[in-house]
């Protein structure tokens, strides 16, 4: 029980290189930071094997170390009168779950800090981006760790900061500082429905433990359909909305592309977006007894899914493309949960992991060959000029596109089988997906042939500098690779032959006695729908190949028909204008008004006062020069005007003298003489 | 017998003779004799009421008076050369360096 004793070293490895690196990381050199910032996550991940391969120990009782009491709360009342104490404590829960989680997190966190000292290393703030990013997994890791939702709540606001902080890391652009608000504050009004939902669980429940709340839901206290249930998931999925980027409020996500590349790989691709399935896979008790929450997250999975595979379709950005898929994936996995597939959308969520970091690393190592250029109209025919690159990119975009026997294709279409035909399914939502599915092998594959195949239209400048990356940029790629060619032999269907280990392994996890039963489908229902989305993938590609390969004038023809159409997906349905007219602007309205309150009122008093004391040190100094002045000199003056006749006695003639004592002696003999 | 009123009036004359030219005359060396007047109007006052109490006192006294005239005199005349030599003039009026 090593490992498992000491899982918190897990997230705290990474912590401590955070801190290294942010207090004292300016004064180490490149290599140092590095060894650190890499070294720490490495070690977190072998760590993080341990305890895994530790688990299977436990027969499938979830382990929970708690390392102190954070919040003990008082006695308080619930909702139905019962007096609880709540009580959180600061502690780690690994079951099934949060293991696969806790893997992908490190592995594929590790992987992408290897890539990085390739990728960062000519840039400035080489200590800052690393300090970040291992900030930003010791949150991930609280979060998915953690054995309380308020536990996880800090994780999630965590790896919010850590996004914003990452996306405007080139804070001098401003459209990467104005990203990094966007995100964030986006976020947050998912966040403030997260806590709404936290809050009444507390009171429903008395406590916010993982293990106990769903104890207390799947114990039969509740009804399905119990209102209250179903608003605690509603506003937990509100919270999700936010963090993973789903409708409404996934306009953040393109717009963080903004960040270095494997920033958006790492958090806008494996990790911090897969935060909201991770919880509402968490939360599946709950979800379980409150269908009309179910069906919400489907709904909005799906219409996610469709909504931003369309404006992946016209977008030129390599990174938006990209972008625009990711905000796609995750609605199939919300889907997968909306209809209580909740292995599936976790093993979507796992794959996706690899293929997605590895496209977006991909199209980092194509953008550094280029010096920086990432609009794909300015690319082509790279194929045989980074051939490492273009080969595990294409590995990519096939395991995306749900090519069979590669990840992509077991894990996508898990979930269409269980859109289907789940009790909580509906065709509807098959039909989108598949629908869906066609779109991003289209949009997948012009990206890789816009990129590295066809005819070279790239600038004559910087065709020069073309040239592969680094073994540090490529061996993560590669190792990546493989993980999206065989990722998806765990969860090999039964339908094919296989026992599916992956949803075997999850199983505890997900056991709720109020779950509908699965109709039993024929396997050739299940198979005849596998061969389907197949067919529709190759739809997909076979419209890319034409359009890109054979004929590649045909997309401007077929866009300049549809005119309108085609500027409405590539102005992205003209959300982020309707969000910045109904929202954005109100906002600033208000801020600028304060402003000016602020600057008038509040500082014109300020300003006032000052006004005020000099001028009553202007009064003070003419009183001070009339007045007080005035009656000095007017004294002096007037002594000085007394003098003028006493002067006159001195006129320095001794005659004058001799006279004045005469005329003395004669007065005082007129005296004398009267008087006797 | 010339009655003592008569020498008496003739001292009063003389000394307020004196004492005018002292007080009005611009040329000191008459300043001088206009003193010198009124120390011998002062004498004769003497004089008179000696003769008139029969008393040697007042012969002694004018004695005195006559002796202590002459050495005045000198004195001053040495006043007016010592003064004569700074500003090159007898005139009273033109001796006020201490007025205001």
């Amino acid at each position: 029980m090593l490992f498992l004793d000491f899982i918190w070293l897990v997230p705290l490895l990474p912590a401590l290189g955070a801190f290294i690196q942010l207090l004292w990381g300016r004064k180490f050199s490149n290599r140092a930071v590095s060894l650190v910032s890499v070294g720490l996550p490495g070690l977190s991940f072998l760590w993080a094997v341990g305890c895994f391969l530790q688990l299977p120990r436990l027969h499938g009782t979830p382990f929970t170390k708690i390392l102190y009491t954070w919040l003990p709360a008082g006695a308080f009342h619930l909702t139905n009168g019962t007096i609880s104490q709540l009580n959180i404590e600061v502690g780690f829960q690994l079951d099934a779950l949060s293991a696969v989680m806790m893997l992908v997190v490190t592995g594929v966190g590790f992987l992408i800090h290897v890539y990085s000292i390739g990728y960062m290393g000519h840039e400035g703030g080489y200590y800052r981006f690393f300090g970040y990013m291992n900030l930003f997994m010791f949150s991930m890791l609280i979060l998915v760790l953690a054995d309380n939702y308020l536990m996880m709540f800090v994780g999630w606001e965590g790896v919010g900061l850590c996004s914003y902080l990452l996306i405007g890391f080139y804070f001098q652009r401003q459209s990467a500082s104005d990203a990094g608000k966007k995100a964030f504050i986006v976020n947050r009004i998912g966040d403030a429905g997260f806590l709404l939902g936290v809050m009444l669980m507390a009171v429903t429940f008395g406590t916010l433990n993982f293990i106990e709340v769903t104890e207390a839901a799947r114990s039969g206290r509740f009804a399905v359909g119990d209102s209250v249930i179903t608003a605690i998931c509603i506003l937990l999925f509100i919270g999700a909305i936010g963090k993973s980027a789903q409708i409404p409020l996934y306009t953040w996500l393109p717009d963080a592309m903004e960040g270095p590349t494997p920033v958006s790989a790492l958090i806008h691709a494996a990790t911090m977006v897969t935060a909201g399935v991770y919880m509402v896979a968490r939360s599946n008790a709950l979800y379980i007894l409150a269908p009309t929450a179910l069906a919400l997250v489907a709904g909005i999975g799906a219409a996610t899914a469709i909504w931003a595979a369309s404006i992946g379709l016209a977008q030129n950005d390599i990174k938006r493309v990209l972008a625009y898929s990711t905000v796609s994936q995750l609605g199939y996995m919300f889907l997968a949960c909306g209809v209580a597939a909740f292995g599936a959308g976790i093993f979507h969520l796992m794959t996706h992991a690899f293929f997605k970091a590895l496209l977006f690393l991909g199209s980092g190592s194509v953008i550094h060959a280029l010096s920086g250029e990432q609009d794909m109209r300015k690319m082509g025919a790279l194929w045989s000029k980074i051939p490492t690159t273009a080969k595990t990119m294409l590995v990519g975009t096939l395991a995306i596109s749900g090519t069979p026997l590669l990840s992509g294709f077991f894990s996508k279409d898990e979930i269409l089988w269980q859109a289907f035909a789940s009790p909580y399914g509906h065709g509807l939502l098959w039909f989108v997906a598949v629908v869906t599915a066609g779109l991003t092998a289209f949009y997948m594959f012009r990206l890789f042939f816009l990129t590295f195949a066809g005819k070279s239209r790239v600038p004559h400048e910087v065709e020069h500098h073309i040239h592969e990356s680094p073994r540090v940029m490529t061996l993560p790629l590669v190792i990546l690779a493989a993980g999206a060619l065989v990722a998806g032999y765990v969860g090999w269907p039964k339908v094919l032959g296989g026992s599916n280990h992956f949803e075997h392994f999850l199983e505890r996890v997900f056991e709720n006695p109020t779950m509908r039963p699965s109709a039993h489908q024929a396997w050739s229902v299940e198979f005849g729908l596998m061969l389907l989305s197949v067919l529709v993938a190759a739809a997909g590609f076979y419209v890319a190949y034409h359009w890109y390969i054979r004929r590649p004038e045909v997309p401007e023809r077929v866009a300049a028909a549809v005119g309108p159409a085609y500027r409405l997906i590539l102005n992205k349905y003209y959300v982020d204008e309707l969000y910045d007219a109904l929202f954005v602007n109100r906002a600033q309205n208000i801020g600028n008004a304060a402003a000016a309150f602020d600057l008038a009122v509040v500082d014109g008093g300020v300003n006032g006062t000052g006004w005020l004391t000099r001028f009553t040190a202007e009064v003070s100094r003419l009183w001070d020069l009339w007045v007080i002045d005035g009656l000095v000199n007017v004294m002096g003056f007037s002594v000085k005007l007394l003098s003028y006749p006493v002067r006159i006695v001195q006129t320095g003639l001794v005659q004058t003298y001799a006279l004045l004592i005469v005329l003395g002696v004669l007065i005082f003999m007129g005296y004398y003489l009267i008087h006797f | 017998m010339i009655p003592t009123q008569y020498y008496l009036f003739l001292g009063t004359a003389l000394f307020t003779i004196g004492v005018i030219g002292v007080l009005t005359r611009r040329n000191v060396i008459v300043i001088l004799m206009s003193i010198e007047l009124i120390l011998n109007a002062v004498n004769i006052n003497l004089v008179a009421f000696s003769r008139n109490f029969q008393a040697v006192d007042g012969q002694v006294f004018a004695i005195f008076v006559i002796t202590d005239a002459a050495a005045e005199a000198a004195v001053g005349l040495g006043l007016i050369i010592a003064l004569f030599r700074n500003k090159e003039t007898v005139n009273a009026d033109e001796i006020d360096l201490l007025k205001w």
